[in-house]
Order: C-alpha cells, then sequence, then structure tokens
C-alpha cells in the first residue's frame, strides 16, 4: 500500500460525468439542432444594437407604410402603424426569451426547493407547504399573475416576479411527487448510514434521480410563459407598447389576419422555433443525464 | 469477560399505525462480540430487518439501548452520532435499489469518503477507491460504470466497497445474498468471511436462510414476532434446537437424504400472529404444537439451559 505517495494506482482513468453527459449530449442531433437554433436566436437577439436602430426601426410609425408586405427593405413585412416587423421581431425577442428562460429558471429553483423539502420530510411540513402551493393551484396562474402586477404595478422586473411566483406551484408538485419515489430506495438509506446530511442526500442523490418529469415541466412551461405575457399585455398589465413582444405582436396581428397573415405568422415562429428549440434541448438533456438509457 | 462490541439492551421499535402500535422489534437483548458474526434468522416480518437499522440508528428505537464497545449510542447527538457512524455500516438486500443509478461505481464508493472527509486529496480518495475494488474482486476497468452494466453479483459487490469505505468495525449484513444466484451467493459470502479474517470486522448477518447463517455465524439469534426466543453458538444451535419454534425451522431445512422423507416432519401451522398490540406471554403459543396454559400467561425471559444457550419457552 503506497499511502504517501499520490500516485494514481490504475490506468484506468476516471471519466468526468460532466464530460459524457455532454459526450451524450451531442450525439443526439435533434438536441443539438435545437441548442443551435437557440444559440443562433440568442446571438441575433443580443447584438440587434449593431445593426438596428431601436428609436428610428421599433418605435416611429410611419403610416405611409402601413401593411406594407414582406419585401426587400422590410423583410416581414410592416404593422398596423408602418413599423419594421423584422426589427420589432428581433428587439421583441429579447424580452420574449428573456422573460421566459427567467421565469423558468426562477420557478424551477424555487419549485424543486419548496417541492423536494416537502416530499423528502413529509408529514406535518409535508401537509403545511403543499396546501398552500394547493391554493396557488386552485387560482389560475394567470390570475394569480394578473393579482400580483396589479398590485406591485406595470414593469418588467413585475412581470417577472409574478410570472416566477405563479409557476412556482406547478414545479413544487411535480418536484415532490418525483421525489417520493426515490426516497424510500435503500441507497438514500445507504447514504444516511454514512451520516450524509439532507441537503447533500436531496442534491446529489435525489435530485438527480427525478430530473426526467422536473425537464419536461421546464421546457413545456416556456411555451405557456410566453402566452401569458402576451395575455398580460392584452389587457394592459404586461409589456406597455411601444415595446416589441412577441406575444403582444401575435395579440395585435390578430385583427387583420384574413388580409394581413404574416402579422401573426411571423411572431407565431418565433415562439414556435423558441418553444422548439426549448424541448428538443430539454429532452436531450434528459436522456443525456440518465445514464440507463443508451444513446 | 471482554466488554462485546455490540449489544442491545431491551431494544424495542414500535412503530405506530392507525390500529396501534406495531411491535417490530420488543425488547431484544442481543450481544456481538469483537471479530465475530451473530447471525439473526427468522421468518419474513419478525423484525430482523428493524433490529438491525435500529442498532445503527437508521430508524431510532423507542426503547432501550445499543451499546457500542459499552457506550450507549441512543443518546449520541448528532455531531457524536457522525463519528460513530464511521464505525458501524450497512450492506442492503437488494443490490438493485441500493446503489443510486446515476451514479458511477467510483462515486459511489468514494462518496462515503467524501461525505465524512477521511480522506481530502482526491488523488488519494481514487486510490482508495481502487484498493476497495481489488479488495472486494471488482476488476479496474469497471471503475467508468453504471451498476446497471453490472450483474448482481458485481453489485453487491460495490455494496460491500462502500460499506468497508469508511474502515467500518460493525457492519449489518441485511439479507446481503438471498437475492442473488446460488453460485453467487457462495462468492459473496467467501468474500465476506475472508474480509472478516482479514480485517476483523464484526458482522451482524441478518437472514432467512438457515443454511448461509450456518455457514458464516459464529452465534445465532432465533427472532419470532419482534422477540428473540433463542440464542446460542452455531453448532450448538443446530444439534440441540430447544425452542419448538427453532426446531421446527430446522426441521424445514431440506435435506438430500431419502431416508429422511419417512420421519414425521414437523410442520408448523397456522398464521404469525399480528405484530399490532400482542398479548403477553409466548408469541408462538397460538402455533406451537407444545402449547399450554402457562404459556399465554405472562411474558417470557430467556433462559440459560445450557452454557451461552439461552431459551424463552415456558416449558423448560
Amino acid at each position: 500500500m503506497s499511502e504517501h505517495v499520490i500516485n494514481l494506482k490504475s490506468s484506468v482513468k476516471k471519466r468526468s460525468q460532466l464530460k459524457a453527459i455532454f459526450h451524450k449530449f451531442k450525439k443526439n442531433k435533434l438536441a443539438m439542432f435545437g441548442f443551435v437554433i437557440l444559440v443562433i436566436l440568442i446571438i441575433i437577439v443580443s447584438t440587434a444594437g449593431l445593426y438596428l436602430d431601436y428609436e428610428a426601426d421599433v418605435e416611429t410609425q410611419d403610416m405611409k407604410a402601413m401593411f406594407l408586405g414582406p419585401s426587400w427593405d422590410h423583410p416581414f413585412g410592416t404593422d398596423q402603424f408602418g413599423r419594421d416587423m423584422f426589427a420589432r421581431i428581433i428587439y421583441g425577442g429579447r424580452i420574449s426569451l428573456f422573460v421566459g428562460l427567467f421565469t423558468i429558471s426562477i420557478a424551477l429553483t424555487l419549485g424543486s426547493l419548496i417541492g423536494a423539502t416537502a416530499g423528502y420530510y413529509g408529514g406535518k411540513i409535508d401537509n403545511i407547504i403543499m396546501r398552500i402551493m394547493d391554493v396557488f393551484l386552485a387560482i389560475p396562474a394567470t390570475i394569480i399573475a394578473i393579482a400580483i402586477v396589479a398590485s406591485l404595478g406595470t414593469g418588467l422586473i413585475n412581470i417577472l416576479i409574478a410570472l416566477s411566483i405563479s409557476r412556482t406551484p406547478q414545479f413544487a408538485r411535480v418536484v415532490r411527487s418525483a421525489i417520493l419515489s426515490v426516497k424510500e430506495q435503500d441507497f438514500i438509506e445507504a447514504a444516511r448510514a454514512c451520516g450524509t446530511k439532507d441537503r447533500r442526500i436531496i442534491l446529489r442523490h435525489i435530485i438527480p434521480n427525478a430530473i426526467g418529469p422536473i425537464i419536461v415541466q421546464a421546457t413545456l412551461s416556456m411555451a405557456t410563459t410566453i402566452l401569458v405575457v402576451a395575455g398580460l399585455s392584452f389587457i394592459g398589465l404586461g409589456i406597455q407598447p411601444p415595446t416589441p413582444e412577441w406575444g403582444t405582436m401575435l395579440a395585435d396581428g390578430k385583427s387583420q389576419m384574413r388580409y394581413y397573415p404574416y402579422l401573426v405568422v411571423v411572431p407565431g415562429i418565433a415562439i414556435v422555433l423558441a418553444v422548439l428549440s426549448l424541448n428538443l434541448i430539454g429532452d436531450g438533456l434528459r436522456d443525456a443525464l440518465d445514464p440507463r438509457l443508451k444513446n | 469477560m471482554s466488554v462485546p462490541l455490540i449489544q442491545t439492551k431491551n431494544l424495542k421499535k414500535y412503530f405506530k399505525t392507525p390500529k396501534g402500535n406495531l411491535h417490530a422489534v420488543d425488547g431484544v437483548n442481543i450481544s456481538i462480540k469483537e471479530g465475530q458474526t451473530l447471525g439473526v434468522v427468522g421468518e419474513s416480518g419478525c423484525g430482523k430487518s428493524t433490529l438491525g437499522r435500529a442498532i445503527l440508528r437508521l430508524i431510532e428505537p423507542t426503547d432501550g439501548e445499543v451499546l457500542f464497545n459499552g457506550h450507549n449510542i441512543v443518546q449520541y447527538d448528532d455531531k457524536k452520532m457522525l463519528e460513530m457512524r464511521k464505525q458501524m455500516q450497512i450492506i442492503f438486500q437488494d443490490p438493485f435499489s441500493s446503489l443510486n443509478p446515476r451514479m458511477t461505481v467510483s462515486q459511489i464508493i468514494a462518496e462515503p469518503i467524501k461525505v465524512c472527509k477521511t480522506i481530502k486529496n482526491s488523488r488519494e480518495i481514487d486510490n482508495k477507491v481502487f484498493d476497495l475494488m481489488e479488495t472486494v474482486g471488482l476488476a479496474e476497468r469497471f471503475v467508468n460504470t453504471y451498476p446497471h452494466e453490472l450483474d448482481g453479483g458485481r453489485r453487491q459487490r460495490i455494496g460491500i466497497a462502500r460499506a468497508l469505505a469508511l474502515d467500518p468495525k460493525f457492519i449489518v449484513c441485511d439479507e446481503p445474498v438471498s437475492a442473488l444466484d446460488v453460485s453467487i451467493q457462495a462468492q459473496i459470502l467467501n468474500l465476506m468471511m475472508d474480509l472478516q479474517e482479514s480485517m476483523g470486522f464484526t458482522y451482524m448477518f441478518i437472514t432467512h436462510d438457515l443454511s448461509v447463517v450456518k455457514h458464516i455465524s459464529d452465534e445465532i439469534a432465533v427472532m419470532y414476532l419482534g422477540q428473540c426466543v433463542e440464542t446460542a453458538p452455531s453448532d450448538e444451535l443446530f444439534q440441540n434446537p430447544v425452542h419448538p419454534y427453532t426446531k421446527a425451522l430446522l426441521a424445514a431445512i431440506p435435506t438430500l437424504d431419502f431416508r429422511d422423507n419417512k420421519k414425521e416432519k414437523q410442520i408448523i401451522k397456522g398464521e404469525v400472529v399480528s405484530p399490532i398490540n400482542p398479548k403477553p406471554g409466548c408469541r408462538f403459543a397460538q402455533r406451537c404444537p407444545m402449547a399450554q396454559n402457562v404459556c399465554t400467561e405472562e411474558n417470557i425471559e430467556l433462559k440459560e439451559v445450557v452454557p451461552k444457550h439461552f431459551v424463552a419457552c415456558r416449558l423448560l
């Protein structure tokens, strides 16, 4: 036994788990496709300032150029106020993508913590937490968001708070049930037998084994969130005009849909692309994280 | 006489159920000397596993004492218990659910070391993992594999390696071979006995398989419905069973001797009575062929019939 010489005894190298997960994710073509789309979307949206002038292209109305179909000057046409749809889609993406991704990550973290605590400790704690979550679930997420925004006032930050809170209970439920299915297994007891603290048991042993349904829930929520923002904007509590945002553009174009279909098709496709890419990434991630699935 | 490594005094574990208290472990006194193996046998649901878990305080005992080297660990606070946990480990029955499916073999074995921080240098941890794998007979090439890629025997070896990672003194083996093929059972049992010989472990070996327990134990405790009905050194118990339940258990071991078939076998009739609020007296009385009225009158203590051979039966 060479206890003081710190050299690896074996020729077999330990492989890092992160690398293995990344390797598996790369092999999944659909997931990579989604990943590439999302990256492209984010790059286009975040560099918008380089090739577009916000005030001139996005906000200034031009009544002479109303409802122009797609052309070389206006790749996606113009809307009912003569504003360039292309510029609005790109600037709108900044808000929509940001709101979607941000609320999902906050709701996911909060919901996971709450659900994990409830599921792991069970008993009274579980009962108290889940009854509070039930109260939130009993009211539609949109209504909660409306109530919160109405009391806090409109504005991007308040919308983020409202949406994050209204999404949290769903995550708490999903995470709790996923954890209940894992926590009775022997390997949790084995972890406890060597004195593992609750926090480490939840983070290292339980959540990784319950990650599948959580990821699915997260990717599905993204789409609804973008649409809820549109709903809020429609009743004047969301993003205020003239700031563009995909959901609002979709709602605005609805009245002219029969004559100028591109008004809804363009923001619609933008939303679909964002949601689709996230779903693909989510599926790929779920498969890559599960070592039992081969490729 | 030296202090036994593990001793329980009147250890009890009751579970609350809507119908009343379920007496899973009811006043069990056992002791295991350092370096020896106590086999705990009994049918399903008699509280064998609960006893093992209560000794490790994975389940908090309702009452009674667990003495480790003479110190009552039931009173230990969390911090002291954490130190204790390094000295007592458990090997589980099911090699499938006892290993985290998301972790590789090396991560599973290294986890206790990382949690208890017995070794801090990551290189040294890796070396320790390789040492442990060698000790339990796992080839190095399995370092990066996941449990689902391995067969039951190899998985059980991982479970053993994990239990050994903290260099414990005492290991509770909760039916470690009953989920395995017979050929692999022998391998794992021999491995465990070799380890005991070279490292001086003390085992509490829980099983319902009498031939396994005979193979590995120095002493045997027979449990029935949460109580210990007979304890004796292994050979003594097999040659001279006294309690009617033990006799019936031993009679039920299948033999290859055809002449034996002619003999009347003692078969236990009836069913186990409910462990919820059991009546006083011998719990085996309802099924016992020799039961008399005295049997159900009061609780029965263990009596020493032959030196080191204790039996809880009224009819002696």
